[in-house]
């Protein structure tokens, strides 16, 4: 790797060469304010908040300074690089008060007050009040979808909505219509987003630098089935929850705070609180024994996972050929609700209506899957109501519950035991690998030596890897974000790659970077790679988790034995299995 | 200006698409090839509706949003069909200046059309164009390649009556 020295405010680094600017002044611990540059999703310049003046090299005397924008400036050589003049400060306060002069500034009611990142920049640059006065460009909420919400009143132009929906996903439902003043970020021919091929993913809104895009609150409905004596309200929490609500009370990125979270949603009042990791178990039994139906019995192969319910929808949208590939498992969160209403609702005398299934989960496109056809085991639907971590979070603040103090609390019986092998389905390979422990002991009949599979870890957008099961070589690949999917399963399509089994997340890292986790800024996503940070910490629960294969989860051998028969039985299928619908675009 | 979208019913045949399709063939592999396509589109059909972007789209394999994000960018994209009559006014500075902006805004309330926009039935079409070169006559409109020069909004009536049918 070839390094150049970089002058960043009258010191020398040393840098990789063909870093831009920005990336230089890491080098130098400088955070350079960035609205529209977001690291590895959008680099467009567009925002001219990040300028800082540089002198180049000219022989060997150094030229005049310019304001350049670090974001896609490439530092060159013997660059003098300066990013705290006071004629940078009243050039980004200035571009600020622009902006300003065309947003909705009602921070008070807005979702992302006191974690915007151009009400933070406000602050930093002592901006008062905006100095331009006059129009202000026209828009309309768009509220059509079930999980995004788009308000273009607070739009800042930035695109990085735009780049995480085209780049990143490679659907690009979003984007800039019209030009100039008329700008504004929207679907094709004005369309609400609900009637476009959009998955809820969500990755628009963790982009979002302001308040412009935001999950649907469901939070209420919650709060009014907490306070009706009539109903049995419970919840269950995803994986990925615990290694990301404390981020919500200023806990460092990949702080596990699993006991905490518990402790708050029992003073929340739930009458039961549920580890989501069970019915990931649950799942594995399930989809590992329809891989080896398929296998034996000449099935649609690959099989390909359905936990993800982004990736489902993005399936039906964009390779409608390919629902038959899907296992018709439902979602760990699906199959949580179904044996809640179906299995406990009998077990406890409970008419299924009078219960209030409540999901904790890191995704805004659950709230999509809970209204999905056929996903209703007991005659009403398996999942009430799905809660994104950010709800969660103000929830917890509403209630005016002190997270920080409370005292570690454990998930109730008898859904309280979730494996290792559940723990990790929220980072990216985690399902596969939790379904390779699955398949590995029971073909072969003996336990597994050693339990990782760590070759589909990890945060590359697309892993693959060969394992010999018994007599059975499967080949096996692993993809997240659905613009890797989408390579995936071409290669797939044209013969290139030979699978059995894969798994897709929507979510680039998985779960742990969906689209309902805690906003980060852009200048904590620049210094850290939260996919890996935050999935570290499911990981490490595996490694100390005392069961680490589903087939040893206790809780789940008990609904085989009590409710269900056997894996894939006739019963586990109509409650535990679903169908897809061909969307096409 | 914001783009208004069309509500002229949609009559492409099937002959026009497959130009269309073999057209954006021969622009396989060639990068930044969005701009042609769509101008050699427009010139096919006219302007640029919904169904004509949806064929670029499959075609392309680009997102139908980042078709019409062009098509709205750009002046030279029309969304709307030519009307059987073309209504055009000139906004070139000399006829802006004599009062075009009434003759614009007298017509469009006659006709209840908004500027750069089709009647649903497709029969007249109304267009704010740039400098036309008649400056002489400002302001000035043309209805089909006819051209009414030093015109009042009280002549607008008189002249539309001239396209009744």
């Amino acid at each position: 790797m070839e390094m150049i020295t970089v002058t960043i405010n009258g010191k020398n680094y040393t840098v990789e060469k063909g870093c831009t600017v920005l990336e230089a002044a890491k080098a130098a611990k400088i955070d350079i304010p960035t609205l529209c540059y977001l690291k590895d999703i959008n680099e467009i310049g567009a925002c001219r908040l990040c300028l800082v003046e540089v002198a180049e090299k000219r022989g060997d005397a150094l030229g005049p300074y310019r304001m350049v924008t670090a974001c896609v400036y490439p530092a060159t050589d013997g660059m003098s690089v300066l990013t705290n003049t006071p004629k940078i400060a009243a050039s980004r306060k200035m571009n600020l008060e622009l902006l300003l002069s065309n947003h909705n500034k009602q921070c008070l009611s807005c979702v992302r007050s006191t974690n915007c990142e151009l009400q933070q920049l406000c602050r930093d640059y002592g901006v008062e009040e905006s100095h331009f006065g006059g129009a202000v460009t026209e828009s309309k909420i768009d509220d059509s979808s079930v999980s995004i919400i788009r308000d273009n009143s607070k739009c800042v132009l930035c695109r990085r909505c735009v780049a995480a929906c085209k780049k990143t996903q490679g659907i690009g439902v979003i984007g800039a219509n019209n030009r100039g003043f008329d700008t504004q970020i929207g679907c094709a021919f004005e369309s609400p987003l609900a009637e476009t091929s959009c998955i809820n993913c969500g990755q628009c809104i963790v982009a979002c630098p302001v308040g412009a895009l935001y999950e649907r609150d469901d939070t209420d409905k919650v709060f009014e089935a907490l306070a009706d004596p009539a109903k049995h309200v419970v919840i269950c929490t995803a994986p990925s929850v615990r290694a990301q609500i404390g981020e919500c009370f200023d806990y460092e990125p990949g702080t596990d705070v699993e006991g905490k979270m518990v402790a708050a949603l029992k003073a929340l009042g739930f009458d039961g609180v549920y580890d989501m990791n069970l019915t990931a178990d649950l799942t594995i039994v399930e989809e590992a024994n329809e891989l080896l139906g398929r296998i034996q019995n000449g099935g649609a192969l690959p099989l390909i996972t359905s936990c993800s319910p982004g990736w489902v929808k993005y399936c039906e949208h964009y390779f409608p050929e390919m629902t038959e590939n899907l296992s018709s498992c439902k979602s760990p969160q699906q199959m949580f609700g179904a044996i809640v209403k179906t299995y406990y609702a009998d077990k406890m005398g409970w008419d299924p209506k009078d219960i209030f299934m409540v999901s904790a989960i890191p995704c805004t496109a659950k709230k999509f899957e809970v209204g999905r056809a056929d996903q209703s085991a007991a005659g009403v639907p398996d999942v009430d109501v799905a809660i994104t971590t950010r709800e969660l979070g103000r929830m917890i603040k509403k209630a005016g519950i002190n997270f920080r103090a409370l005292d570690d609390a454990a998930f109730d019986d008898p859904f309280a035991i979730g494996s290792g092998a559940g723990a990790i389905f929220g980072a990216t390979g985690g399902v596969m690998e939790a379904a390779l422990r699955y398949a590995a002991e029971v073909i072969q009949g003996k336990k597994l030596e050693k339990l990782e599979f760590v070759e589909v870890r990890g945060v590359e957008g697309i892993k693959t890897a060969s394992y010999k099961v018994g007599d059975l070589t499967v080949n096996v690949a692993v993809a997240s974000g659905t613009a890797n999917a989408k390579a995936l399963l071409n290669k797939i399509k044209a013969g290139e790659l030979d699978v059995q089994f894969v798994e897709i997340m929507a979510c680039p890292g998985g779960c742990v970077n969906g689209g309902g986790q805690p906003h980060q800024p852009a200048s904590v996503r620049m210094n850290m790679d939260l996919r890996a940070v935050r999935a570290a910490v499911l990981y490490n629960d595996d490694k100390n988790a005392d069961v680490r294969t589903s087939q040893d989860n206790l809780a789940v051998q008990k609904i085989y034995d009590e409710f269900l028969g056997a894996p894939n039985s006739h019963k586990a299928h109509e409650i535990l299995h679903t169908t897809y619908v061909k969307r096409g675009l | 200006m914001k783009k208004s979208l069309t509500t002229v019913t949609f009559c492409g045949t099937p002959e026009q698409e497959a130009k269309l399709v073999e057209i954006i063939a021969g622009y396989k592999d060639v990068p930044g090839s969005m701009m042609p396509i769509m101008q050699e589109a427009q010139s096919i059909y006219g302007y640029l509706p919904i169904e004509v972007m949806q064929i670029i789209a499959r075609e392309t394999g680009a997102p139908l949003e980042e078709i019409y994000g062009i098509a709205t960018f750009y002046a030279q994209f029309k969304l709307n069909p030519n009307g059987k009559y073309a209504i055009a006014v000139c906004l070139g500075t000399a006829c802006y200046v004599k009062g075009a902006g009434a003759l614009v805004d007298k017509i469009s309330q006659e006709l209840n059309l908004p500027v750069d926009s089709t009647t649903p039935d497709g029969k007249y079409s109304l267009e704010a164009t740039r400098c036309i070169g008649a400056c002489g006559l400002a302001p000035v409109m043309t209805v089909n390649g006819d051209v009414y020069g030093r015109l009042v909004p009280e002549q607008i009536p008189g002249i539309l009556a001239k396209y009744k049918d």
